[in-house]
């Protein structure tokens, strides 16, 4: 069953509709409850490999619903130290819980300060209402 | 994301029927559809291959041709072999240009003696009417209508279709496939056709606009589950049905397109003659599914041998078999079933085998 809409306070958005949790110099990425009702029930996830580098705001990842496909794009830069393999089975996770079982990638972050450039919860709220 | 002007989209008559079941909907060919349910495209689909899906296709246009000349000059317009169509009949056919490329893809049902019922595809609808207005001129005892605002159309497919039909028929009896019938479902008064798009047993109701709301609430009511546009694709794509504008163009014979079944050239229809001369087409429509992982999208070259050679026309994810399937042109060699192949996702290699068709078939 598809999720509520939410943006959890503890998290910082990107406003490609991505999210991070950064806990010290690592971070979390997945895409956001909006981004993820916009694309429909997601039926692929295509992740990047481990050890590979990605940089803020370029795409690291494809996520695909039955009728599209969409980029992910990182919010932060960093090299990717995981991978969620459980999206390879249920991918679904990523409408169903798409802050918790729905996460993307782990990365260790290569410049914590680009938090500053990110959204927080209210200002993304915001950001979606007028879209 | 949507942000086609929808105040210029047409709406059908169950537009506040999509809106109350909380429908997703986009504009296509000029209407505003639903395109999927809050179950999601997937549950539709399961439900139409386990239960009974209600679809409305009230976009799909209408022509009807009528007088004693009717059948002569769909003869001359339509590929397939319309002396053939019986009474209560219904026939696939091809709309062909002279040099064979593809108009559209229709069914024909022949209600009397001298009196057709053509279903267009809602993209195609105005050309096709002009295209057929304009042949009618070389005969007399003809008249040629525009009937689309005429029809509602709904589709009630899968293995409980006729079970919950049965339940609400008041007068008449539901047609076999590919036959039509005259019956009365719910308060309504309906032209039931034996046919569907989506592999599965059913049938398609042709309604008064007026009438088809309450229809559909007494087949949702009966059990139906509502399904959109989403799932309609995949599901005729799991049953290798051809879809204008992608898998059939006016670039595209229908012998390339692997129709050649439908094109009776004794007929001499428009275009029999080219397709005729043309000799066996170099390239063909095969379907396929990947043997790994991976989505296949219109667009996306095929690979044979390493080399590019094809595209691919349609493609999803089979909801039933789980991987990526599609249809796609790849050259006449290359289409054997079995044939590996690769498909180019976005600068990936995908990798794909040419299949029967159809892609999934039911365990009986």
């Amino acid at each position: 069953m598809a999720a509520e809409q939410s943006y959890p306070e503890d998290l910082l958005y990107h406003d490609e509709h991505d999210w991070a949790r950064i806990e010290g110099e690592e971070g979390t990425f997945g895409i956001t409850w909006f981004a993820q009702d916009a694309l429909g029930e997601v039926v692929f996830f295509d992740p990047p490999e481990v050890g590979t580098t990605i940089s803020k705001d370029q795409p690291y990842a494809e996520v695909e619903s039955v009728k599209a496909v969409s980029d992910v794009v990182a919010p932060m830069s960093g090299e990717i130290l995981a991978v969620n393999e459980a999206l390879g089975d249920e991918p679904a996770a990523v409408n169903d819980d798409p802050y918790g079982e729905g996460w993307m990638v782990r990365v260790r972050l290569s410049d914590p300060t680009e938090r500053d450039a990110l959204l927080d919860a209210a200002a993304y709220e915001k950001l979606v209402q007028k879209s | 994301m949507t942000a086609a002007a929808t105040d210029t989209l047409r709406r059908t008559p169950l537009h506040d029927r999509h809106t109350v079941a909380g429908a997703r909907l986009v504009p296509f060919a000029g209407w505003e559809m639903p395109i999927q349910y809050p179950p999601g495209i997937k549950a539709e689909h399961l439900e139409v291959r386990r239960g009974a899906g209600l679809f409305d296709v009230s976009h799909m246009g209408q022509v009807e041709t009528s007088g004693p000349d009717a059948e002569a000059f769909l003869q001359r317009v339509l590929s397939n072999d319309v002396t053939r169509l019986r009474e209560g009949g219904a026939q696939y056919s091809l709309l062909c240009r002279e040099d064979g490329g593809v108009l559209d893809d229709l069914f024909t049902y022949r209600l009397d003696r001298g009196s057709f019922l053509t279903v267009t595809n809602a993209a195609n609808h105005a050309r096709d009417f002009a295209w057929l207005a304009e042949h009618a001129q070389d005969f007399d005892g003809l008249s040629v209508r525009d009937a689309a605002a005429d029809y509602s159309m709904l589709a009630l497919q899968g293995p409980a279709a006729r079970v919950i039909l049965a339940g609400l028929l008041e007068e008449g009896e539901a047609p076999v496939r590919m036959r039509t019938a005259r019956a009365r479902v719910a308060g309504a008064d309906c032209l039931i056709c034996g046919t569907g798009y989506t592999g599965e047993d059913g049938v398609e109701l042709l309604t008064e606009p007026d009438d088809a709301p309450a229809l559909w609430d007494a087949l949702i009511a009966a059990g139906a589950t509502p399904a959109g546009l989403a799932a309609r694709d995949t599901l005729r794509l799991e049953a290798c049905f051809h879809l204008y504008g992608h898998d059939l163009s006016e670039d595209r014979t229908p012998i390339e397109a692997g129709l050649g079944w439908a094109c009776k050239l004794d007929t001499d229809f428009i275009g029999a003659d080219a397709l005729r001369t043309a000799g066996d087409p170099a390239d063909r429509l095969v379907p396929f599914a990947f043997t790994g992982p991976g989505i296949p999208r219109q667009g996306n070259p095929i690979l044979v041998e390493g080399e590019p050679a094809g595209v691919v026309t349609s493609g999803t994810l089979s909801p039933c078999l789980g991987s990526g399937i599609g249809m796609g042109y790849v050259p006449a060699a290359a289409a054997s079933p079995g044939t590996p192949i690769e498909i180019d996702v976005r600068g990936r290699r995908r990798t794909a085998e040419v299949r029967e068709k159809p892609l999934y078939r039911k365990e009986h």
